[in-house]
């Protein structure tokens, strides 16, 4: 988990008016995903930050981007549980949100590492409650209130990122 | 039957002797919500290693408290599940390991079930079948009861649980952890129909809820009429906690009422650290005398998390024969509907 010193210019900003935007940014930010997977032997898995205020929309868009990978029902907050996994879809995608870790070392015990094996979709809400005990990400996204609607940065944070930001504009 | 009943699934440890003869003999109850407010959010080991400490002398407690020895106790019961697994682990091992000591039975305890089954404790306890609205930090479900382990989810949330949002409604306003009974509070005070908070979901048919569009709603109105200090103004504070709270209650009294019509049942059973709230008591003791239903719900301090309800449950398995074999089995994520009936 060393320090990544990857600097990238590749940031793509979106507004979203409403939910439907917000649910439409995560479905197409899993098109992407699935695509570069597809493309090549990654064996390695993909970590996303999600960043944003109480309300911003990060639910909203964790829910676009589940339902992109195909999962139907529920997506349950995983504030109190601090990980919502979802093992049968392809791929397998663990939803966390640390809102509640009040001590990075806390994921050591909770086996973090094991979430970042093969290939597999990190979405972590609240990241920098785990600094330190966390994996670079690939892709920061951050959802910010711009009156009527929200604001939505994503930026690729090394060569992976790029790559899925970039099948993310095509 | 005597049962000792432990409760350790989150930040609460609970230890209670229930006997089926005389109802509740004892019950202590540690909670770590002090100690989690001072690093401002729960912390799992830090809560684990919390529950290892009290156990032990919190058995003694309750043991003096009835007055009774070791060898007056005929089995144990732990929560197994749901929950954060280190917490779980070190409550169901204790059970297990001091059943196995004693020569008891043991039994692992479903948490939900236990706080189903809570207003049981009271002098005036609901009768078989009911309807229960399990509300709390973790979970929003309405479930059919047609008898203890014979369950069926009707409807749950779809995304954050209606205690996490007064939690986050409550972070928003800047007041502390919990915020349900923040919120309450503040609430009180404030003026009815300045702010019309969205019902969400009701417009919809079936039985789910959905919470998290609520925490945008807060934020935006919030964001309107906040001073220099990113606040706003007591008053209105106060008029977002009212309709924040409105909101919530009605939300959960439509979705009760269509369960309730839905399944021909007339009696409601409210449970979890929500059903603590006494404008959702009101609303809906109201609503069902109108359609000649009745509320029932346990005593403050048996909404939120406790041990009591966990000797009950577990009692009523182990006097239908009911026991686990000694291998230690929690399960952090565990559906209701897989509970065994008592036969």
């Amino acid at each position: 988990m060393g320090a990544d010193i990857h600097t990238s210019t590749l940031t793509v900003t979106r507004y979203l008016e409403g939910e439907p935007a917000t649910i439409e940014l995560g479905q197409r930010m899993s098109r992407a995903i699935t695509k570069v997977f597809s493309e090549s032997d990654a064996s390695l898995g993909v970590v996303i930050y999600l960043q944003g205020d109480l309300g911003a929309g990060k639910t909203t868009f964790s829910r676009g981007l589940l339902t992109g990978f195909g999962h139907h029902g529920a997506v349950k907050s995983p504030t109190y549980t601090l990980v919502e996994p979802y093992e049968q879809l392809s791929p397998r995608v663990y939803h966390f949100d640390l809102y509640r870790l009040a001590d990075p070392e806390e994921l050591e015990f909770m086996g973090i590492r094991d979430y970042f094996e093969g290939q597999s979709v990190c979405l972590m809400e609240w990241p920098s409650r785990g600094e330190g005990f966390l994996p670079p990400a690939d892709i920061m996204i951050d959802i910010s209130v711009k009156a009527p609607g929200r604001s939505a940065l994503l930026t690729a944070l090394n060569s992976k990122g790029e790559g899925i930001l970039t099948s993310f504009l095509s | 039957m005597r049962v000792l009943g432990i409760e350790t699934s989150c930040d609460e440890t609970g230890v209670a002797i229930y006997d089926s003869e005389q109802g509740l003999l004892a019950d202590a109850l540690y909670s770590q919500v002090k100690l989690h407010a001072e690093y401002g959010g729960v912390v799992p080991e830090l809560a684990s290693r919390d529950h290892v400490r009290k156990l032990l002398p919190m058995i003694e407690s309750v043991l003096k408290q009835a007055d009774l020895t070791t060898g007056h106790i005929d089995g144990i019961a732990y929560t197994s599940g749901p929950g954060l697994i280190g917490a779980l682990m070190v409550g169901a091992c204790f059970g297990r390991s001091l059943a196995y000591a004693w020569g008891k039975p043991a039994i692992g305890v479903h948490h939900m079930e236990g706080h189903l089954l809570a207003p049981m404790l009271e002098d005036n306890p609901p009768e078989f079948p009911f309807v229960a609205l399990l509300v709390s930090g973790g979970h929003t479900q309405l479930v059919q009861v047609e008898a203890i382990g014979q369950y069926r989810l009707l409807g749950e949330s779809l995304d954050d649980a209606a205690g996490e949002a007064f939690d986050k409604a409550a972070k928003m306003l800047d007041l502390d952890y919990p915020g349900g009974p923040h919120i309450a509070r503040l609430a009180e005070s404030g003026t009815s129909g300045r702010f019309t908070f969205p019902r969400p979901m009701v417009d919809r048919p079936g039985l789910d809820f959905s919470f998290s569009g609520l925490k945008t709603f807060t934020l935006n109105t919030v964001a309107a009429h906040a001073l220099d200090d990113g606040l706003p103004d007591d008053q209105t504070c106060a008029d977002i906690a009212h309709a924040f709270q409105e909101a919530v209650v009605q939300t959960l009294a439509i979705k009760c009422r269509r369960a309730l019509s839905e399944t021909g049942y007339k009696t409601l059973v409210i449970a979890g650290g929500v059903s603590a709230n006494i404008r959702l008591r009101d609303v809906l003791v109201k609503e069902l005398a109108r359609v000649g239903g009745s509320v029932f719900y346990a005593r403050h301090q048996f909404c939120t998390d406790n041990g009591a309800m966990i000797a009950y449950a577990g009692c009523q398995r182990l006097l239908a024969g009911q026991q686990d074999k000694l291998a230690v089995n929690v399960k952090p994520r565990w559906p209701m509907d897989t509970l065994s009936p008592l036969l």
